[in-house]
């Protein structure tokens, strides 16, 4: 009963199948009217007009999506090259993602392994301790990390205190600060899936490589890491995506210079640029791009999942 | 055993048939349940059995035919207007409720007063000897008492029938042993008509008045326990009731109410006829190895010669594996204390084979 | 030096690494916990141990607009995971209880649709939704919001629990002639309990802590916590900033502690 853990599960038996319509009725519509019909209505507003200072006019165009692929040059009367401002952005934020997402895997894991092979009773109190920071303020720990990483913060004052450092470094508002931030975000989101992923492993299959002359690191390898992989996966996913969206880390971490997609879109409705059909095609943008990531995972998950029966 | 006249039936089953999509669990069962009755459905699992029990609890609904509780229709009923109560092969004892309020569960939802409750409750514990633990959770019981508080629980609104699904599986062999003994003796004294679920055929022979054998949804054979140990009627009864020999024959010949059947390697034993098979015609033949006996010399004109392969100590038993023409092979049980009058043969000896009157049946495909 | 023990399972570097993952984790907090305690006015320097900061938090200039932040964002967790607790209370008794149908997975696609969308999305398609037909920013906006985003958070820990409770329980108290209502607030409510307190507690916390959504649909004046905490680091880290967090900080650890020790309870 362990596999349906990603999609909540399967059934237990069929008690109140008569009333199941009556009892679904308030999700359906909670969140059909507040998730599911907001999304559709972004997905109008990217196509609408943009009034100056926030708002849309009710006027179809797709001056949205041609602001952000195409250059026309300082008076829009050019034929259309690309535009790099806001790809640049997006690759930003897919290699600040990545570099997070790689950072989050290398400590992640042995973290992850660590505790799986601790004994069973003492291992639900090490899960407990790597959960309570995700319930902690996401916003009130990015500002722990803003102070921590100041000029004249508590990381520089050991840095030069212990020698390492001649001088503070310039830690804050840089682009290492965004990724320590989204690392510092979701590490949590590493290490859970990967641990129960090392929990379900048989450890006999490591003990079988060892007898066959595997040395540890190649058990790692090419025994472990592959029955471990779907934890991995589901891991690295769980960091990427929040990453990719990420607004506070890049905000309070990387000063104006280190944007990426959450702040441009922030800025489209809260900041200075108030164009909304802007801001809503962004936001399509870096939809499809999860739900696309998503679909391939949840694609490879079912493949998985039927090799496994 | 008074004959039934067919109107004090608690329990009528017409042609049940059941389900589940393209695949028939129960394929038209008919069958009556007497009144005080103890009654069995014994059946490897994925019998129909358990569906069976759950239909008449009300649990699955019937796809066709009907079920009449002491005449009345209920398959239509929901369960909790069906006057049956059920004994849960996990007991399903409500985890959060102590003993007490577990028992008093169905007399509330009957509309009883709490007093009035409490009272039967009480009474009713003081009959499974649990009255000291009524303020204990289920889980600070051992699974012997977690097993009577279930039984309390279904007999206190005074069912009509009660079923018991497993109800001994989870017990250690003591327990099991002892809970059997108990639970025919609570049949009795409370003359409650009892449905008994269960694929340990053991179980079934110490307990059950009459019993159902069920195999791929069908009722195989229904009678009293002797009945179905001693006078199987088909192959698979024979080989799911206790140990015994099938051998394959063939039928040579008819005298009266006896036929001659021989062996692959040509033996011949003589045994009673069944309807259904005729001269030439092949068969199985079920002999008991308790009912064999192993002599030195020929005793009887149809004692046929064996060699001994190998002993096997059983404790009570001794069990004799014996090798006949043809590369047959036949188990022989001697009981341990007879061994003043029936000898063990060391292995390697020959020895006549001795069966006893009447033990060989014939039995159809 | 002991003798060589060979376990094929212990890597060398691992404990160092699970030791970094855990100062990594919680150093930030405690750091700024500590500081939290400083007499100084200053963020820079530490000038001895001093409670001044949390008294200014409750007396300070700022007292008010915290005050009133904080209350806002407690009103809003309590009725935005008490709604969404009972939401997903029917929803997952359907789900689990329900046996199969053809939107059962379009259902659990639905409620698990608030996880998969970014954040920052969600915030813009609500607030257009709003925008578009009208609804005036403020309380009862961000209420809304809050609901929906809680739901699935409180129906994992629900579903889950109810997964783990056999279905014979009702039957059994069909079977003693309890009606299916009956059966659902006599036995299968108070089992599911831990499950409800634990979804309830993981939703209050996830509304409290949310500031990304609440930015986007809050009214102008209308703050929560988070909000004017982001509101109050843009003009700089003050010391009383850091009381505020320890303190929400710690509040957090005790419902999230409270919340693991009753999903664990008779488990």
């Amino acid at each position: 009963m362990a596999g349906g853990a990603a999609g909540g599960g399967g059934t237990q038996g069929d008690t109140y199948k008569e009333a199941r319509t009556w009892l679904l009725l308030p999700t359906w519509v909670t969140l059909s009217i507040l998730v599911l019909v907001p999304v559709l209505l972004m997905l109008v507003y990217s196509f609408l007009t943009k009034e100056f200072r926030g708002g849309v006019i009710w006027e179809f165009t797709f001056a949205a999506y041609d602001q952000f692929f195409c250059d026309r040059g300082l008076f829009g009367d050019e034929p259309c090259s690309i535009e790099w401002t806001y790809l640049n952005i997006f690759w930003r934020s897919i290699w600040q993602a990545g570099l997070a997402t790689i950072l989050s895997l290398v400590i992640g894991f042995p973290t992850a392994y660590f505790i799986a092979t601790r004994p069973a009773r003492v291992r639900p109190l090490w899960v407990f301790l790597i959960t309570i920071p995700y319930w902690v303020n996401l916003l009130i720990r990015t500002v722990s990390m803003r102070f921590m990483l100041r000029e004249e913060g508590p990381l520089n004052n050991f840095l030069v205190w212990s020698g390492i450092a001649d001088a503070p470094l310039q830690m804050i508002n840089t682009n290492f600060a965004v990724q320590i931030g989204l690392f510092y975000s979701y590490l949590p989101f590493m290490v859970l899936p990967i641990y129960a992923a090392v929990e379900r492993y048989n450890f006999s299959l490591s003990e079988a490589a060892a007898d066959l002359y595997a040395s540890k690191w190649t058990t790692l390898r090419r025994i472990v890491l592959p029955a471990v992989r779907p934890g991995v996966i589901a891991g690295c996913i769980l960091v990427f995506v929040p990453s990719l969206g990420a607004f506070l880390a890049p905000d309070l971490l990387g000063g104006a210079k280190n944007f990426m997609i959450g702040s441009l879109i922030e800025e489209q409705f809260k900041g200075n640029a108030g164009n909304w059909p802007f801001g809503a095609a962004a936001s399509m943008i870096l939809l499809s791009m999860v739900l696309v990531i998503l679909m391939i995972y949840a694609r490879q998950q079912a493949r998985a999942g039927g090799e496994e029966r | 055993m008074q004959v039934s006249d067919g109107t004090d039936h608690a329990i009528d089953v017409r042609k049940a048939v059941k389900r589940y999509g393209d695949f028939t669990a129960l394929k038209s069962i008919t069958l009556s349940i007497r009144d005080n009755e103890f009654f069995t459905l014994l059946g490897p699992s994925g019998c129909g059995k358990t569906t069976l029990l759950r239909m008449i609890a009300g649990f699955e609904d019937v796809t066709e035919g009907e079920i009449f509780l002491f005449g009345d229709e209920i398959e239509n009923l929901p369960p909790n207007k069906r006057p049956v109560n059920t004994v849960f092969q996990n007991y399903a004892l409500f985890p959060h409720m102590n003993v007490l309020e577990n028992v008093c569960f169905g007399l509330e939802m009957l509309g009883r007063g709490k007093a009035e409750a409490r009272r039967r409750a009480g009474e009713i514990l003081e009959m499974v000897q649990l009255s000291q633990f009524s303020e204990r959770k289920p889980s600070q019981l051992s699974g012997g008492q977690q097993q009577r508080v279930a039984l309390a629980r279904a007999l206190a609104p005074q069912p009509k029938v009660l079923l018991l699904d497993e109800p001994l599986s989870a017990l250690d062999l003591k327990l099991r042993k002892a809970m059997q003994l108990e639970l025919k003796h609570l049949q009795r004294e409370t003359g409650i008509t009892f449905i008994f679920v269960t694929h340990d055929q053991e179980e079934a022979l110490t307990m059950s008045d009459r019993i159902a054998v069920m195999s791929a949804g069908e009722v195989q054979q229904l009678g009293e326990a002797r009945d179905i140990y001693e006078r199987p009627e088909n192959r698979f009864v024979a080989d799911f009731i206790g140990e015994t020999n099938l051998i394959d024959v063939t039928v040579k010949a008819k005298d009266g109410s006896r036929v001659l059947c021989a062996f692959d390697n040509g033996l011949t034993l003589t045994c009673d006829a069944v309807p259904g098979i005729g001269v030439g015609q092949s068969g199985h033949m079920s002999i008991r190895p308790e009912r064999m006996k192993l002599h030195q010399e020929m005793i009887e004109a149809e004692n046929f010669r064996a060699r001994v392969i190998e002993n096997v100590y059983v404790g009570t038993d001794v069990q004799s594996i014996l090798g006949l023409d043809g590369g047959m092979r036949l188990t022989v049980r001697t009981q341990n204390s007879d061994r003043g009058k029936a000898r063990i043969f060391e292995p390697g000896s020959d020895v006549f084979v001795d069966v006893e009157f009447g033990s060989a049946r014939l039995l159809a495909h | 030096m002991s003798r060589a023990r060979f376990d094929v399972k212990s890597y060398p570097g691992f404990v160092q690494l699970t030791v970094l993952c855990l100062l990594i984790l919680y150093l930030p907090l405690m750091v700024v916990a500590v500081y939290s305690f400083n007499a100084s006015a200053s963020i820079v320097n530490w000038e001895g141990f001093s409670l001044r900061w949390y008294a200014d938090v409750f007396t300070g200039p700022e007292s008010a607009k915290f005050k009133l932040a904080a209350r806002n964002s407690f009103i809003i967790a309590i009725t935005a995971a008490t709604v969404a607790t009972a939401i997903a209370t029917l929803a997952a008794t359907a789900m689990i209880r329900g046996g199969r149908f053809r939107l059962r997975v379009l259902s659990l696609g639905l409620i698990s649709l608030p996880l998969m969308v970014p954040e920052i999305v969600t915030a813009v398609a609500t607030l257009i939704f709003f925008n578009t037909i009208g609804f005036e920013r403020g309380t009862l906006t961000i209420l809304l919001a809050h609901i929906a985003f809680c739901i699935p958070f409180a129906y994992l820990p629900i579903s889950a629990r109810m997964q783990g409770i056999e279905d014979t329980y009702e039957q059994a108290a069909l079977d003693l002639y309890a009606t299916k209502r009956q059966a659902f607030t006599r036995v299968l409510l108070p089992l599911m309990m831990p499950g409800i307190v634990s979804g309830y507690l993981l939703a209050f916390i996830i509304s409290l802590d949310d500031f990304i959504i609440t930015n986007f649909v809050k009214g102008a004046g209308v703050e929560t916590l988070p909000t004017a905490i982001f509101g109050a680091v843009k003009q700089g880290l003050k010391p009383n900033i850091m009381a505020i967090s320890t303190m929400l900080v710690g509040f957090s650890i005790i419902m999230v502690t409270v919340s693991y020790f009753v999903g664990k309870k008779d488990n």
